[in-house]
This record gives C-alpha cells, structure tokens and sequence, in this order.
C-alpha cells in the first residue's frame, strides 16, 4: 500500500451550533507532524468528537481551518477517512464488498479494487470470511472490517472517534495493539478521540487533554514508549498515571477567555 | 409393529423438521380441502332441482372448461391484455411512488408538506376516479392504466418513506465519508438499504392492482380476464366464468410468488422469511 503521513495543522478552529448557540471549542490550535499518532482525551461533551468530524469534513467549523500539508480541508475526502464508533457496515454486502466500498465510489479498476481489497482484508486478517455477509461476523471482526475499509482508501490521515469503545476488552485491547502496529508500518496520522486514558497510552505517540466550556486544549504529553505497548509495563503504568493526573486537573479547568453566545 | 411405529415416527419428525415441505404440503393439503369443499358445493347444486341449472359453476365443469378456453385461445389473450395494463398500471406507479417516497423519507419538509395531501388521496376509492379517468384519457386502456396506476402508487409510496426513514442515518456518514457522490449515495446506499420496504410496497401495491383492474375491465373494454367474466356471465356460460375466476387467482398468487422471491433475494434483514 502506497500510504504516507500527513503534517496537520489546526488554527484558531471554532466550532458553535448556530448563529447564536453555545460555543462547542473556541480558537483551538493544534499541529501534528507527519506519521504522529494523536489522541485527544476529555470528557464527554468538550467538543473533541465534533472537532474531529470538522477535520474529517463533515461538519464546517465556525472559524479557523485545517490543513494537509498546508492545503485546507473542504470537505470529505478519501485522503481523511474516519472509524466511528460503531462499524456502520453496510449489511447486505459481503466483507469483501464493504472494504472495497470506497474504492468503487471513486470509480477505481476491478482489478485495483481487487488486490487493494485483499491487501487491506489481509491487514486484518480477516482472509478467511472475505466472502461472509458481514452480519455473520462478530463486533471485533465487524469493527475490523470497518478498519480495513478504511485502510484500503490509503488514507494519509485515519481518524478514530472511539472506535473501540463498544467492544470486549480483549477485542479491544487487540485492535488497539493492531491499529497501532499497522499504522506505523504504513506511515500515515492517526487522531484518536478517546475517554479512555489506557488507550491513549496505548496508541498515542503524544496525547492532549481537551476541556472547559468552550472547550480547548489545555495539556499535553509525549507518550514516549517503544512498542509493543504493554499495559503491565511500569513505564506505560507510569506515564498512564501522569496522564489520569494531568486529566483530572483540567477537568476543572476553565479558560480565562472562554466566551459563550447564549445571555 | 413397534419397528414400524419408529419408522413412520422417524419419517413424520424428519418431515417436520423440514420447514420448507412442510409449508409445501400445508399449503397443498390447504388447497385440497378448498378443492373437496367445491367438489362438494358442485355436487350439491347438480343434485338441488332448484339449483340444477348453476351445476356448471363445481369443480369438474370448471376444469373441463379450461381445455376449451385454452383452446381457443380466450385465457391467452385475457390474460395478455389484463397483464398489460397490470403491468404499465405498476410500472407508473413504482416510477411516481419511489422517487416521492424517497423524498418524503429523506426530506423532512417535504414530508411534513405532502404528508396530509398524500393521506387524503390515499383513501380516495381507486373505482371513483373511473369517472374522471374516462372523461381525460381518449382510450378505455389509457383509463384502465391509470386506475390501476393510483390505486397502487400509495402502497408504494408509503412502503418506501417507511423503509428509508428506517435507515440508519450512519450509512449517509459513512458513505459520505468514503467519497460517494449523491448518484451513488442513491444506488449504492439508499436502494439496497430499502428494497426490503419498496418490494413488500410493490407487492400490497399488485394485491391492490389485481383487485382494481377486474372491475375496470367490466367497463368499456372488449379485452381482458374483467371482460371475459363479464362475457362468460352475459352468455351464461359459468363453467367458463368459474375457470377464468380461477384462472385470475392462479396469476395473483404465482405474480405474487414471484415478489416474494424477489423480497427474498434483495432483503438483507435477517429473519423476515
């Protein structure tokens, strides 16, 4: 797979519901070297989701902008793809049809279609249910495919919106490992939102804390760790531990210039 | 005798075990009885001297009448001209009734504007429009299509807002996020998503069609299985009436069959069948 990083750089991005509604973050800046793996932890309603949906090009922001490599994201592209939450498979097609799904919108060759697929099926080692209805899979093997649907778009730039978060935590402990390993083989970003600390520590090369309301950036800490990552590992134990410190302290936080529409 | 016990046992559990034999052998035994309950009406009528004359209308003059209606040729040519306008009767309406469905699942103002609208036609008699329809179309056919065109545009349109407001609204994101263009957000999101919805539509839409147009038949038209009946009564001759009653409900159900079959393969949904 012909995939490489992106540099990213976020500015003065403002994100608010409406002409007059309350301000979801206000003025974040945030830059991102090329091949880094980003996470973004806070707690639920600090804007870190809808943050990461205006960088993937589905929401606009109120203010600011974000650029690839210096050029501004519009829209949707095949270059910035995103795992959700759940996997969102499309359930009448095989695992094979769905992974190449996004090949077949950008009206690419069957026989290019063809090997991408395999190639992004055997990633996830998922070879062997290439030819199931993605219904007969479990939701590990689901959330699989929904990364290997991803991958095959050749992504400079994979964003994750708490992928893992409905599945078991062997499953998840595994992908989380995978996405990782994956990610750095091939080169590309990876920015993570996530509430759980251990994943942070995990999959991140450097983690930022995102609070307050309006929300924004207010920490940050390389995760400086070789891999493979061991939860058991005093050095993950310990940066996990500055992390959860570091969290909790700005969950009380509340920017000084923090400003809000509503009277 | 305790070994042919078991065997018959074991036949009769394998049997049972077998869904779909076992719906095949309900349904032959289901229509064997309504066969005998006719068989045994038909006897009743020959042996009633005040009945006598209505004999032609049992099992076995209507069977024997199918051999002379194919024969000439009448079935043939009824069913050619009733399934026609069934035919352009259903294709109107599944070209009006998907797009506006699709709309009124996807738009929610226009839902909100066209929902009472739709409603209020909706219950509108399919036959009272015959009026109007022969007034503004110059042919009876052109008359007949229509009916059956706005008799079925409803279940179709309906069927088809239900199953798309059933969606989830992921897919679109998803889609979106991958590149689709809204071409292909239609036919490679939207349609397979609800053909479950639009084919079980089509499928009350054809019960609806296949009622209407018998009716319209009666009228003005000197083709089709409404007009054959209506001529087989005229002429008295009701062994002739009967097979082409029967013949109407054979085409229904095999019609039907086959968008069952059709709601089979393009359904994703698991457990529906």
């Amino acid at each position: 797979m012909a995939i490489r990083g992106t540099n990213i750089k976020i500015e003065g991005l403002t994100h608010r519901y409406g002409s007059r509604s309350t301000v979801t973050f206000n003025r974040v800046d945030l830059e991102s070297p090329q091949g880094e793996a980003l996470a973004i932890i806070g707690r639920s309603g600090c804007g870190k989701s809808t943050l990461l949906h205006i960088v993937a090009g589905l929401l606009k922001a109120s203010e600011g902008s974000i650029k690839l490599d210096g050029t501004p994201i519009q829209g949707p592209s095949p270059k910035w793809v995103m795992m959700f939450q759940a996997p969102h498979l499309f359930p009448w097609m095989t695992v094979k049809q769905n992974v190449g799904v996004g090949l077949t919108f950008g009206n690419w060759d069957k026989s290019t279609i063809d090997s991408r697929v395999d190639e992004a099926i055997q990633l996830v080692e998922l070879q062997d249910f290439a030819q199931s209805n993605v219904q007969d899979l479990s939701g590990g093997q689901q959330q699989r495919v929904a990364l290997a649907r991803s991958l095959v778009m050749e992504p400079e730039l994979l964003l994750l919106d708490e992928p893992f978060s409905a599945l078991d935590a062997f499953t998840r402990s595994s992908l989380q490992h995978d996405v990782r390993a994956i990610a750095k083989r091939l080169g590309f970003n990876i920015i993570l939102v996530t509430h759980d600390i251990d994943e942070a520590v995990i999959m991140a090369d450097r983690a930022v804390i995102m609070a307050g309301s309006p929300g924004n950036i207010v920490r940050e800490l390389d995760v400086d760790l070789p891999d493979p990552r061991d939860r058991t590992d005093p050095r993950v134990q310990t940066l996990r531990a500055k992390l959860m410190d570091d969290f909790q302290q700005a969950a009380n936080y509340q920017k000084p210039e923090a400003v809000s529409l509503v009277d | 005798m305790t070994q042919e016990v078991a065997f018959r046992g074991g036949v009769v559990s394998r049997f049972i075990e077998h869904p779909a034999l076992r719906r095949f052998a309900w349904g032959v035994a289901g229509v064997a009885i309504l066969a005998a309950l006719w068989f045994a009406a038909g006897l009743w009528l020959q042996a009633n001297p005040t009945t006598q004359s209505f004999a032609a209308f049992g099992l076995i003059p209507t069977l024997q009448a199918f051999p002379e209606l194919f024969g000439a040729g009448k079935i043939q040519a009824a069913a050619a001209a009733s399934g026609y306008r069934l035919g352009m009767g259903l294709l109107i309406a599944i070209c009006i009734g998907v797009p506006i469905g699709i709309l009124m699942g996807r738009v929610k103002w226009f839902q909100e504007y066209s929902n009472a609208a739709f409603q209020f036609l909706r219950m509108v008699s399919p036959l009272a429009w015959m009026p109007l329809a022969v007034l503004v179309f110059a042919t009876w056919n052109g008359s007949i299509i229509f009916l059956i065109a706005i008799a079925s545009v409803w279940p179709v349109m309906f069927s088809t807002a239900a199953g798309l407001a059933k969606v989830d609204p992921s897919w679109f994101k998803v889609a979106r996020n991958l590149g689709a263009t809204p071409l292909q957000m239609l036919t490679r999101v939207i349609m397979p998503a609800i053909a479950f919805d639009v084919f079980s539509g089509i499928r009350l839409a054809l019960g609806v069609a296949w009622i209407v147009l018998v009716p319209a038949e009666y009228l003005g038209v000197t083709s089709g299985l409404g007009y054959a009946i209506e001529d087989a009564r005229e002429t008295l001759s009701y062994n002739h009436l009967t097979a082409l009653v029967l013949t109407i409900g054979v085409i229904g159900y095999v019609l039907d069959s086959i968008i069952v079959i059709l709601i089979n393969r393009y359904s994703w949904q698991r457990g529906h069948a």
